[in-house]
């Protein structure tokens, strides 16, 4: 772990601007020969954040029936919501790393069952109470409990203790985990007064933002809390959160000035968009992914030589460039990819119709097309993704009947419940979460519905080792199994795309999540 | 004996009370086989079948759906709508705020298109079949003939993007003046004038030129009226059964029917409520937004059935 002086460092590096935008900018003036070495901190310097203003920020991904509950948030918008009166005790850098926020430090036992958060002392409640490590407990407890339906109930589920001893946290896990910092960043972890215990729904926290307005599905403003303990961020000052679902009308009110930031940029209309005067799009490459599922347990999906067969039959690059207009990374039907920590890249599975053809007679199907459900809600171009599968599975003399459904019920009739369907995944900050959330036997979640004691037996041994080596290698043997035997096809990793007005400045990639894993608003500032 | 126009108001009022209870039976059969159960889209995808089970219980789905309905309808015939199941919200509460928000826009859109789709039926009638009526008609025919949101999109290419004269969200909160509401409604409401023109300008239009048939019409000119006079004065009065009827029409369109103008220019209104809560099966709120929809549909098609029997002399006055 980095000491807290580097990380302060690197954080106070991170709000101010990115190397090449400053080289860039004094290029621009002519003056990046004149300057020595030695002047370039300093010019930096003198790009201090400005202060002041309101960000107006159009975001798709909210509906009147949110709450203010973090536990409960599990759209963008009160995803982001969250992200702005909050503060959760970790956050995961922009290059993977664990960046202490409410927490000032943390350390572990050998085997990781046992993880020690030192709570950062003189930090106030937006109602200027002390932020107290009672609380920080109290959050946590609330989040273990079934009834606080949270979102971060599988991952609290882990840990069998919490408690307070002086100023630290101590968490005691049943089986080690190495990466319980990263799980503890999850943004429904807000530390809230009294945990939220009292409240669930009260917007009371530690974050840059208090929050003035909440309408539900239609609009949430902010002002600057003045007491901000972490004095490198939160440069505006006020914020405002308007919700807009409608992809055009979020552009148009992008292009009329009306917000600053959008979210959810619909690939097609990205590159067209960037070329507008004053905009900028920003995408980054994130851990998100679209998947078509089988059911490994249901026939015909039981059969491995068919499910070879239709992996083979998919021209993943034809996706990449159609659906997501280049916008996005190729898939390898494993859900990790090079952004998450100890990934090993495996062969890139090519498009091959001889061989499919090769499996799908191997497998003895007796030729009726196999029923692929598919609706717009599955992912973006969900729809016209399956119509390029079932063409390039025809060429293979493989019969794909397409079953489109409505977006109405798919999540609960459809996703997890039929043996063949379209669905994605928004990712996970470490290897762990993403396959005990969805490749485990036990998972819930497990919509491949794919049961294998030794995949089980690899990812709960790679989650309670330290050894960074060992570890590497038990994940590359976890992907292997899925990558040759598993039920998901996973074409592509879709980018986050935003844009925005070229007014804002600080702007920087973070693969976490879409604007700057959610902290744009507190990172950048008006040019 | 009772005075007949009495007796008549009373059947209409009677059948549109009788009317909102068959669509109350309806909304309530129409929600119990939406696709999806009702506690599992409360859970979310994690629900254990204990948990389910529960739930069910709590929300009295293990009821027979006979009883289900009498208990809703009593509890609504006593004007309690019962609380959102997603967020526990109060919902008369929570939509009489979105319902203000729709008959705003609706009646800020209705005050600009009745009038002007009058005027402009007379202005075609007095300069018929020569190019005031021909501009007339073609323009609002081809408004109507193209779908809102097209029109929307335009709208806000035009004067949000380019010109930048007017904002493209329409979305209203509640520390704004009437002045800047006005403002931000002002593209939906040209919008929704435009979907709304051409059938009132097109009715009033044909109700005026076949009372100008007529024998009285014809004394009129006889006694030397102006022509425009005849048409505002003599012809319209008469014609006002065909019109009140569309306008009536339009305008619960107005409140319904604008889901598509509400998402494209991001207003706060019923029609979004509505689609959110449908997503989520909260059926209280569909139940009670139906309900809703249909006493507003109901009750302007009555008024009218009401204005056309009132404006008919032979009914006012019978022998």
């Amino acid at each position: 772990m980095k000491d807290n002086l580097d990380l302060i460092l690197e954080h106070v590096e991170a709000v101010r601007m990115n190397r090449r935008a400053f080289l860039n900018r004094t290029a621009a003036f002519g003056v990046a020969a004149a300057l020595g070495g030695a002047v370039l901190p300093q010019a930096a310097r003198a790009e201090e954040p400005k202060k002041g203003g309101t960000l107006k920020m159009g975001w798709g991904g909210g509906e009147t029936t949110d709450t203010l509950d973090p536990a409960l948030a599990d759209s963008p918008v009160p995803f982001v919501v969250g992200r702005q009166w909050g503060d959760t005790i970790v956050n995961v850098t922009a290059d993977g790393k664990i960046e202490p926020r409410l927490a000032e430090s943390f350390e572990t036992n050998a085997d990781g069952t046992e993880w020690k958060f030192a709570i950062r002392q003189g930090v106030k409640f937006h109602d200027g109470t002390d932020m107290t490590v009672a609380d920080v407990v109290a959050t946590f407890k609330r989040h273990s409990d079934e009834n606080s339906k949270s979102g971060a109930f599988g991952i609290m589920q882990g840990i069998s203790e919490i408690t307070a001893d002086g100023n630290t946290v101590v968490m005691k896990l049943a089986t080690g985990n190495a990466d319980l910092p990263y799980l503890l960043s999850d943004y429904h972890l807000v530390v809230q007064k009294n945990g939220g215990m009292d409240e669930p729904a009260s917007p009371i926290g530690t974050g840059p933002w208090k929050l003035l307005t909440a309408e539900p599905g239609v609009r949430y403003t902010f002002e600057k809390n003045t007491g901000d303990w972490d004095t490198t961020r939160g440069h505006y000052d006020s914020v405002e959160i308007i919700v807009i679902n409608d992809a055009t009308a979020r552009t148009s009110a992008l292009q009329s000035g009306q917000v600053n930031i959008i979210n959810r940029i619909d690939p097609k209309v990205a590159k067209l968009l960037g070329q507008t005067p004053g905009i900028v799009v920003e995408n980054v490459s994130g851990r998100g992914h679209y998947v078509f599922n089988m059911s490994a347990n249901t026939a015909p999906f039981d059969n491995a030589d068919l499910r070879k067969a239709l992996r083979l039959a998919i021209n993943r690059q034809e996706m990449v460039d159609k659906i997501l207009d280049g916008y996005g990374g190729i898939g390898n039907d494993i859900p990790v990819n090079a952004a998450y920590p100890l990934f090993t890249a495996l062969p890139q599975r090519e498009y091959d119709p001889v061989k499919a053809a090769e499996h799908y007679k191997a497998s003895g199907h007796d030729g009726t097309p196999i029923v692929l459900i598919v609706a717009d809600t599955a992912f973006p171009g969900a729809v016209d993704a399956a119509a390029l599968f079932q063409q390039s599975a025809a060429a293979c003399g493989i019969p794909l009947e397409i079953q489109r459904v409505p977006d109405d019920g798919y999540w609960s009739d459809v996703w997890n419940v039929k043996p063949f369907h379209a669905s994605y995944w928004g990712g996970r900050p470490v290897q762990d979460q993403m396959w005990s959330t969805a490749y485990l036997s036990t998972a819930d979640w497990n919509d491949t519905k794919y049961f294998n004691t030794d995949l089980d037996a690899l990812i709960l041994q790679a989650r309670a080792e330290t050894d960074v080596a060992k570890r590497t290698e038990l994940y590359k043997q976890v992907s292997e199994i899925v990558y040759n035997d598993g039920g998901v096809i996973c074409p592509m990793f879709n980018d986050f795309i935003d844009a925005r007005t070229d007014t804002i400045a600080g702007y920087s990639k973070d693969p976490n999540y879409e604007a700057m894993g959610g902290f744009a608003s507190s990172k950048t500032w008006f040019a | 004996m009772v005075h007949p126009i009495l007796k008549l108001v009373a059947q209409r009022i009677a059948l549109g009370i009788l009317l909102l209870f068959a669509a109350s039976v309806l909304i309530f059969v129409g929600t119990q086989i939406l696709p999806g159960d009702v506690a599992q889209s409360i859970l979310g995808q994690s629900a254990t079948p204990e948990t389910l089970a529960n739930l069910r219980a709590e929300l009295g789905l293990n009821d027979p759906p006979l009883t289900r309905y009498f208990n809703w309808l009593g509890g609504v015939l006593q004007g309690d709508l019962g609380n959102a199941l997603t967020n526990g919200q109060n919902i008369a509460e929570a939509m009489g705020k979105r319902l203000g928000n729709t008959l705003f826009l609706a009646g800020t859109a209705a005050l600009v298109a009745v009038p002007l789709a009058i005027g402009l039926g007379l202005l075609s009638v007095r300069y018929r079949n020569r190019w005031p009526d021909k501009v007339i008609s073609t323009v609002t025919l081809a408004t109507i003939s193209v779908p809102e949101f097209l029109i929307g999109y335009i709208a806000v290419y035009i004067f949000s993007v380019q010109l930048r004269w007017l904002p493209s969200l329409a979305t209203v909160y509640d520390d704004m003046s009437l002045g800047e509401r006005l403002t931000a409604i002002s593209l939906p409401v040209l919008v929704l004038v435009l979907a709304v023109l051409g059938h009132m300008m097109r009715t009033t239009r044909a109700a005026i030129l076949n009372v100008l048939e007529s024998a009285y019409v014809e004394t009129a000119e006889l006694k030397g009226l102006a022509p425009f006079t005849i048409i505002a004065r003599h012809a319209l009065p008469n014609a006002v059964a065909p019109v009140i009827t569309v306008v009536m029409l339009n305008m619960a369109y107005l409140v319904v029917g604008v889901v598509v103008v509400e998402v494209v220019f991001v207003y706060p209104g019923m029609g979004q409520y509505l689609v959110d809560h449908v997503s989520k099966r909260d059926v209280p709120v569909v139940q009670a937004c139906g309900l809703v929809f249909a006493a507003i549909y109901i009750s302007l098609n009555l008024v009218a059935d009401l204005v056309s029997i009132l404006a008919n002399p032979r009914l006012r006055h019978p022998k």
